[in-house]
């Protein structure tokens, strides 16, 4: 018999990346939320490698840091590496990447769930969504529990129907030997959700003490690491190193002979994998004139001698893969702690929701990460933020919360996936991003910290930081701008030094800095009222001043796309009565029901003559709304 | 009207999808050839700006500055700062007092194929995009300057025009010149790949770009699309002329036909059949379109060595032919031979002149005519007495006409407009890359090459990089 436990605004389902955000984000905004977990024990858990951010990665954890998000603070807490890539490369790919204590990362989110106001944590394993009409109820568990509830976030990563595979043996689970989301795949085709089935893999663990450090390449990280968070300050620890190695033609060899036992040979598995995260059975025959692939050893913890094999995902049969680990320089005495496995879960077809991430027709259900196709737990949160403020929203009676395209990785994530849909888990790339300039992880404050002032996210404190970085950014802008630099100047010289022509007259801060061998260092040792700058404010002023030219282009092109993005398309238009459409548009518009005409025109199959009759459409349905207005005798013929 | 037309079917890197409402089009306003002056139209917020760029106007120092529906003489540049290509007249209107509600500014110049086309390329290198079809008429009514009826015609135009276009655009990219395109689009898809891929994946062993390699690599790609510019069908055209063909059996009087419309004995004539054994081209400009007309030796089937060589210079001839007018003679009427020489046209638009007609009144029976593949026109002439040849001059423009209503050659100044983008874009990212500007930065000019690109390919989708960067490395955990 069921029975009625209590009655909440939003009930969050699945604690790991995505449901966390979602939780704390719909909490924050004052909503009484109950999240759900089948374990509390493993909230927040990394079940592929120990490490956030990235290139992409780290401007979607920045942006949701900007946001009042929870994951930079996390991460922030608990690095046992940190290190800025790209260096040496442009402003736009430059990210941060850290290895993470996986139990202390876990510990963290916990304490921060538990702290949070508002928001009940519970053990539970759900099995339905409660409907009344095309509404959300509630939530039903396993053991017959109901929870009234006025939005539902379903977030339960690569669980639903999970089924893991290594070598002959498959078995229905969750990742890393947690239990599976049984049960809750069919209740939501009953509701007319769609799903599909994806597969990704998992490197084996192995114990750090059988590595022989002596014959891998050490990778630190920086001296001087900083920090996600803009909240967080950086200060210098004690970090972990990670471990290059490469596979041998042993290795090669080894797989080659294996393949007839390799799932993903023998059509066990059926579900599509990720491109970039390719097993290591795929490599070797896909590349298969490259005479070694790169492995490189991360650590999982400070408590532990656990250490992941990046390079390796495999779900060869474990007796094959203890063979290939001992076959990789380094590792011939390996013990291996865990094997490595593939495992296929349930995805709900992304193009089912709206921005918003809410499930087109079923007013108050949500969906955010791994659920919706997307791979990676920085993808996951950034859903999870954005759908626990869409779902405490719709409980308020506020209108949907998004970002567009040109204002945030988030934005180019949620519309890739609603939008253009998914043919293999989505994973965020700098890339897919069209204005990646504008959209630096360096300003993802500057970008968001307002919007995420104004959705009600961001703390006083979070807020106060923001405006003095804004002030000290734009102070040191206009320093650039106002203080004159002559000959015989310390920054002059520095100039010359670097190999720059000599100045003649007394020039701008701003015009040398626009000179390609003046940087940041030059005017931090140079000018006296720089030297005391904190060091971010500094570089993104100076990126501001010396990228100019480039970002006002970008913003151009943003201009431009905008015009498109703000032609509103009313939920109400019937595609069917719209007369012109190209059969094949007509199909895809009633589908899809995009937002713009913007969102319109990034579907496929939609043609610029599709999008013409739309917008003539547009005018005319204005006009019988709202008669006589608009109408002047043309000036003249054409 | 606008006239313009090309549908594609790629997507998102395309400028033109941002830019459906709000930008700055073109388009020739008057039809091609066929008038002594011909007017290009410009409506957009930048309308004014960008006709100020490539005109100069005799009393201003800008157009800008002058008055709204005031006559400006002045001359039209081939491109901002460029050399003078024709004098003219310019006048504009502000929005929303114009008939589309935005900025309109009209340039009227010499008409006539070359002279419209040069003056409507002049515009677009000023900034303006090429006008989609019906767009003028949608701007119009978008900012309501026409009523529902009115706009509903606009649907069924808009319809129609992009069908017809998609067509051209299919024919294109079947083509010459959109494959070549290809080959570039994708060295350059390599390119860009390359960027990417140490962008998006820093832990990948590869070794870093050296800017020289990949300015090298740019501008190899800049020099393939001028050349293809230089040779492409349209520039022969524009330089050259339509390629008119006369064409037929031996003695029907094709010689004599080339001469009486040049007015003068260019090739020789005589009572022999296969007197012409080569092909004889000449110049000249027929209603406004410039055209070179090429006598061909008569087809027939010959053991003479001499004349078999004549006849396959003929068949080349023909396979590059825009128009063929194909010669029967009025007096001997249809022979075999004529049947025979019949089977060799190609499938371009033919004109069949009915020659000789002064020895006596007579025409083909329709059913011989429709054994002639692309046949349009018969027409009574003669060479002797001239008669007929004024109309033989219209069917010559008019089959031009029927070309031009396909669209290739507003196509192609899409096209060309396109590849003239990417070439700058890539001259800027090469510059950039030479002056150390880091890859990424310049990856910004790669990736709107690449969009101009793929206007002409067709083929722009966003994921196309990433499929290039996902084959080309081993990118994974
Ligand atoms: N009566 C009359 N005779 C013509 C006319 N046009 C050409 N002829 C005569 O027809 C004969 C052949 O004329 P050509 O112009 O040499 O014929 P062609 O088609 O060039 O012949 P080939 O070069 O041999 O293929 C000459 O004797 C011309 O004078 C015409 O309009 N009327
Ligand atoms: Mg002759």
């Amino acid at each position: 018999m069921a029975y009625r436990a209590d009655n909440y605004d939003v009930v969050v389902v699945g604690l790991g990346h995505a449901g966390v955000e979602a939780a704390l984000a719909s909490a924050r905004l004052g909503c009484r939320t109950l999240a759900v977990s089948t374990n509390l024990e493993n909230i927040a858990f990394m079940a592929c490698n120990p490490s956030i951010g990235g290139p992409g990665k780290a401007h979607l954890v920045r942006e949701i840091d900007a946001l009042g998000g929870e994951m930079g603070l996390a991460i922030d807490a608990t690095f046992l590496q940190m290190r800025l890539l790209n260096t040496g490369k442009g402003p736009a790919v430059q990210a941060l990447r850290a290895q993470a204590d996986k139990r202390a990362y876990q510990a963290y989110m916990r304490r921060a769930l538990e702290g949070q106001p508002g928001l009940q944590l519970r053990q539970a394993a759900i099995e339905a969504v409660l409907m009344d009409g095309g509404r959300v109820a509630g939530v039903r568990s396993r053991t017959g529990v109901e929870y009234g509830a006025k939005a539902v976030v379903l977030a339960t990563g690569t669980f639903l129907e999970g089924r893991v595979i290594t070598g002959e043996y498959a078995y229905s689970s969750g990742p890393s030997g947690q239990l599976p989301a049984q049960g809750l795949s069919d209740d939501l085709r009953e509701s007319g959700v769609r799903l599909g089935r994806f597969k990704t893999g998992t490197p084996p663990r192995v114990d750090g003490r059988t590595v022989d450090r002596s014959r891998l390449t050490e990778q630190k990280g920086d001296e001087r690491p900083r920090r996600f968070s803009f909240l967080s300050h950086p200060v210098p620890r004690p970090q972990l190193s990670c471990w290059l190695t490469y596979t041998t033609e042993e290795t090669h060899r080894l797989i080659r002979e294996n393949l007839h036992r390799a799932p993903l040979y023998t059509g066990v598995i059926e579900g599509a994998g990720p491109r970039y995260c390719p097993s290591v059975e795929d490599k070797v025959v896909r590349f298969a004139d490259k005479a070694r692939h790169q492995v490189f050893l991360e650590p999982e913890g400070w408590n532990t001698t656990e250490m992941y094999v990046l390079g390796l995902s495999t779900s060869l049969p474990e007796e094959v893969q203890w063979q290939v680990l001992r076959s990789v320089r380094g590792l011939e005495e390996v013990e291996l702690l865990r094997p490595g496995y593939a495992i296929e879960y349930d995805y709900l077809l992304p193009h089912q929701l709206d921005l918003s991430l809410q499930v087109r027709g079923v007013t108050g259900l949500f969906s955010a990460g791994q659920l919706n196709g997307s791979s990676g737990y920085e993808e996951a949160a950034a859903q999870g933020l954005a759908a626990g403020v869409n779902a405490a929203r719709q409980v308020q009676g506020l209108g949907p919360w998004m970002l567009r395209r040109d204002e945030g990785y988030i934005g180019v994530l949620l519309d890739d996936l609603v939008t253009k849909g998914v043919t293999e888990p989505y994973r965020v790339l700098t890339s897919r991003a069209e204005y990646r300039l504008l959209l630096r992880q360096s300003n993802a404050d500057l970008r968001l910290t307002q919007k995420g002032r104004e959705l009600g996210l961001v703390s006083d404190e979070r807020y106060r930081r923001y405006q003095e970085r804004k002030a000290e950014i734009d102070g040191l802008r206009r320093y650039f701008a106002g203080s004159l630099a002559g000959p015989d100047t310390p920054l002059a010289e520095r100039v010359v030094q670097a190999g720059g022509s000599p100045l003649r007259r007394a020039e701008t801060v701003e015009a040398l800095l626009r000179r390609p061998e003046v940087g940041v260092p030059d005017v931090a040792a140079a000018l006296a009222d720089v030297a005391a700058a904190d060091r971010e404010c500094l570089e993104e002023a100076v990126l501001e001043v010396k990228y100019e030219g480039y970002l006002q282009r970008e913003q151009q092109q943003v201009a431009r796309f905008r015009r498109m993005e703000e032609r509103h398309l009313p939920q109400d238009v019937d595609y069917d009565a719209v007369m012109g459409l190209s059969t094949e548009g007509r199909l895809r518009l009633k589908a899809a029901q995009p937002a713009s005409v913007g969102q319109a025109q990034r579907l496929e199959g939609v043609s610029p003559a599709d999008i013409a009759v739309l917008l003539v459409y547009l005018e005319q349905r204005r006009r019988v709304r709202s008669p006589g207005q608009g109408m002047e005798a043309p000036a003249d013929g054409q | 009207m606008c006239k313009a037309g090309f549908g594609r079917s790629g997507k998102a890197l395309d400028r033109r999808w941002e830019q459906l409402l709000g930008d700055t089009i073109a388009a020739l306003a008057t039809a091609v050839g066929e008038a002594g002056v011909s007017v290009v139209r410009l409506s957009g917020p930048e309308a004014v700006t960008c006709a100020a760029r490539v005109f100069r106007c005799s009393r201003l120092e800008s157009l800008a500055e002058g008055r709204p529906r005031r006559v400006y003489y002045g001359w039209l540049l081939d491109g901002p700062g460029g050399r003078r290509l024709d004098d003219g007249l310019a006048w504009f209107s502000r929005a929303p007092h114009s008939f589309t509600g935005e900025d309109v500014v009209e340039i009227s110049c010499h008409g006539g194929v070359v002279a419209s086309r040069l003056a409507l390329e002049a515009v677009l290198r000023g900034g303006a995009r090429l006008a989609d079809p019906g767009e003028f008429t949608r701007r119009a009514f978008l900012n309501g300057r026409l009523d529902l009826a009115q706009a509903e015609a606009t649907i069924d135009l808009v319809q129609a025009r992009t069908g017809a276009a998609f067509d051209a655009a299919r024919r294109r990219l079947e083509g010459e010149l959109s494959r070549r395109v290809s080959s570039v689009a994708d060295r350059l898809l390599g390119v860009m790949a390359e960027i990417e891929a140490r962008g998006d994946f820093p832990d990948l062993e590869l070794e870093e770009l050296e800017p020289p390699q990949v300015s090298r690599e740019l501008r190899a790609c800049m020099e393939a699309l001028r050349e293809l510019l230089a040779g492409a069908e349209e520039g022969r055209l524009l330089r050259e002329g339509l390629r008119v063909v006369l064409a037929g059996r031996p003695n029907v009087g094709k010689s004599s036909l080339l001469n009486a419309l040049l007015g003068e004995e260019r090739a020789i004539v005589s009572a022999v059949p296969g007197t012409t054994r080569d092909v004889i081209e000449e110049g000249l400009v027929v209603e406004g379109v410039p055209v070179v007309l090429a006598d061909t030796a008569g087809l027939r089937e010959s053991a003479d060595p001499l004349e078999l060589a004549g006849t396959g210079r003929t068949a080349a001839a023909l396979r590059q032919a825009d128009v063929v007018v194909f010669v029967i003679d009025a007096g001997a009427g249809w022979l075999p031979e004529d049947e025979a020489a019949a089977a060799a046209l190609p499938k371009t638009p033919v004109i069949v002149a009915v020659n000789k007609s002064d020895l006596r009144r007579w025409a083909p029976e329709t059913a011989m005519i429709e054994r002639i593949a692309g046949g349009t026109d018969v027409l009574e002439v003669s060479a002797r007495t001239g008669q007929g040849l004024g109309a033989l001059r219209q069917a010559i423009a008019r089959a031009a006409g029927v070309r031009r209503r396909e669209e290739p050659m507003l196509g192609t100044v899409r096209q060309k407009h396109a590849v003239e983008r990417a070439v700058a874009s890539l001259e800027t990212a090469a510059a950039a890359v030479e002056g150390g500007v880091s890859l990424d930065l310049a990856a910004v000019d790669l990736r709107e090459a690449w969009g101009a690109l793929g206007e002409v390919t067709g083929e722009n989708a966003p994921e196309a990089l990433l499929d290039e960067v996902f084959s080309r490395f081993c990118i994974g955990k």
